[in-house]
């Protein structure tokens, strides 16, 4: 029982991070409509300026550097790329997309190397006790970061003139353009809130237990993909909930691996796959997504 | 013009050293998979990350069957089979979801693909693969153990493989043109251009969706089993959502939607690192081949979407007769 709480507080911990980054892509596909797949780059961007800055700015100092960065480079990605390919095919800018996530990723891990970087993050090793519960505290900062962190995106999603042209963006892009909002910084804005997202997503991704940030921390970003489209591409609620779901797949399936040894090792990995498969296959458009629906 | 250009490709072999018969072999293995690619994300406008898949099913599939003794043609034709058949069991998902979402949906085939790659050991090999016996036709074995005398050339492996390869990648490449200049590639076009016009001039869509999904996989069966042939050996890592991302690449490259744009971004993707290797002396220390290969290819993905929407493929040379000037009306 107690490893089932664990397990379960573990899971939502990193669903909540899985859920910081979809919602990030989430944002990026509602404002641009494009689908993108350098997010994990742009993630690992964000973390290697942390793991690389920490011992000069400390680590909230350097934190704040890697959402920086990471915002500015995808609103760079946004301002070279994506706005001037958009006539084309979304297909054809997913791809355009794929080249610069191939860039991004090999110049880091050539950077990286074979190291793994630590963080430099307050909470260590440090365990915290709950009664016969014991979970990692950087989990614990991670629910809470990422909580807040959904929270205020949320509210400002509802109630803030950003949040307000991104809605009426996604709602209806050439009426939102004819009532004065700007389309141009409507998307730059989304693409460097989903680096910044991505950024903070990266710390918690590579604290305790974690060993650190090493070449393979982009898989671990890949994760994010099946948590998007599960919970549906353009729905917000989506994405928290298709994060959750990966988290807590991914930690009961590591948990409880010796229960499933006929599966294979490592099956906790490739789980969230599975399930993503297994969800497409009941809902095409995910759990909250949109049917797509045409009039003729 | 192209049937001279097909014509030249019988002469390397008795020019061109192993290591350069090698990289076209590869080349030509990445051609056939990609022109399979190209029916799928160019014509249609359906991403697939999960080609590497595809490529793992066909590779494993004639390993083993291979090695269980059973004659290579069959174990080809039957791992060709198993690939499409493996597209097949995808196609509620392939035949529902458009575009870019079946990207997405696709990556879970690599990721749980190479998960029993690495773990169905009685198949597979586990992590160390398994050794990939040779092709064999009608009696003549594709080895190097006698090398056969053709013109003074010693034909070893490489040399015999190299005409496989050709009248594989020719196969392919004939048959792809024919579904892409019919009726099934302006339906295919027609899905991509306009889905639910498509649809109301009476294409089925979810079908040829499905159905160009199976044919792009049998595509990527028949690629895996050439490399397994040049590699003669399989190794799961290989296999990996790098290699998809490779082939989307090619397809970008060369061109979206024709046979030879597939050709021409797999020359380049696969030519370009074995050409980097060869002369590594000329790169910075801290520059592998392979992540030089990667960051030239990946920038030029980008200017191409952005500059070349065609493809390499569509660069045209200045014609040396000027073209008789337009009449205005």
């Amino acid at each position: 029982m107690t490893k089932l709480i664990e397990l379960i507080v573990n899971g939502v911990a990193t669903g909540a991070v899985y859920a910081l980054i979809a919602l990030g892509f989430v944002v990026i596909f509602k404002a641009t409509e494009v689908v993108n797949f350098a997010h994990a780059s742009l993630l690992l961007i964000g973390g290697y300026v942390v793991a690389e800055t920490h011992d000069d700015f400390g680590f909230w100092g350097a934190l704040v550097l890697g959402v920086l960065v990471a915002a500015t480079i995808g609103g760079i990605v946004e301002f070279a790329v994506i706005r001037r390919a958009r006539v084309l095919d979304q297909a054809v800018v997913a791809i355009a997309t794929i080249g610069i996530d191939i860039v991004l990723t090999s110049e880091l891990t050539r950077r990286i190397g074979t190291d793994t970087l630590a963080l430099g993050d307050p909470w260590g090793d440090h365990l915290v006790h709950l009664g016969s519960v014991t979970i990692p505290a950087t989990r614990i900062a991670a629910l809470l970061a990422a909580g807040t962190l959904i929270g205020i995106f949320l509210l400002a999603f509802k109630y803030t003139a950003w949040g307000v042209s991104m809605r009426a963006v996604a709602e209806d892009s050439e009426t939102a353009a004819l009532m004065g909002i700007r389309l141009g910084r409507v998307s730059i804005g989304a693409w460097a809130v989903a680096g910044g997202l991505a950024a903070v997503a990266a710390v918690f991704l590579t604290v305790f237990p974690t060993p650190g940030l090493d070449r393979t921390t982009s898989y671990a970003a890949l994760k994010a993909f099946p948590a998007a489209i599960l919970g549906g591409l353009d729905s917000t609620t989506g994405a928290l909930a298709g994060g959750l779901i990966v988290g807590l797949t991914e930690s009961l399936m590591t948990g409880y691996q010796n229960d499933l040894v006929f599966l294979g090792r490592g099956i906790g990995d490739v789980a969230p796959y599975a399930v993503m498969v297994l969800v497409l296959l009941w809902r095409p458009a995910g759990l909250f997504g949109t049917r797509e629906t045409a009039r003729v | 013009m192209s049937r001279l250009l097909w014509l030249l490709l019988l002469v390397p072999p008795f020019y061109l050293d192993g290591f350069w018969l090698q990289a076209g072999l590869f080349a030509m293995a990445a051609a056939v998979g990609a022109i399979g690619l190209n029916l799928l994300t160019g014509a249609t406008g359906q991403l697939s990350m999960g080609h590497a898949f595809f490529l793992a099913v066909g590779a494993y599939g004639y390993t083993y069957w291979a090695g269980e003794g059973m004659p290579p043609l069959l174990a080809a034709i039957l791992s060709v089979l198993l690939a499409g058949i493996a597209g097949l069991a995808f196609s509620p998902i392939s035949g529902r979801l458009g575009g870019v979402n079946l990207g997405i949906a696709t990556l879970g085939l690599v990721f749980v693909g190479q998960h029993v790659l690495f773990n169905a050991e009685d198949v597979t090999g586990g992590v160390n693969g398994k050794a990939v016996p040779p092709f064999e036709l009608f009696g003549f074995v594709f080895d190097g153990t006698e090398p056969l005398n053709v013109l003074g050339i010693p034909f070893g492996q490489q040399e015999k493989l190299w005409f496989l390869g050709l009248a594989v990648l020719g196969l392919a490449a004939w048959f792809a043109a024919g579904v892409l200049g019919g009726r099934p590639g302006r339906a295919l076009n027609a899905v991509r251009d306009h889905r639910i016009a498509a649809g109301v001039m009476g294409v089925p869509v979810a079908r040829y969706r499905a159905s160009v999904f199976v044919l792009s996989s049998m595509y990527g069966g028949l690629a895996g089993v050439l490399i397994a042939l040049a590699f003669q050996r399989t190794v799961p890592d290989y296999f990996g959502i790098t290699l998809s991302l490779d082939y989307l690449a090619m397809i970008v490259i060369g061109g979206l939607g024709s046979v030879r744009g597939a050709v021409v971004g797999a020359l380049v993707v696969t030519l370009l690192p074995q050409m980097l290797t060869h002369y590594s002396d000329a790169l910075p220390e801290s520059l592998s081949p392979a992540s030089a290969a990667r960051l030239l290819y990946g920038t030029a993905v980008v200017v191409i979407v952005l500059f070349l929407p065609g493809g390499l493929s569509r660069l045209s040379l200045p014609t040396p007769t000027p073209r008789p000037k337009e009449t205005p009306a």
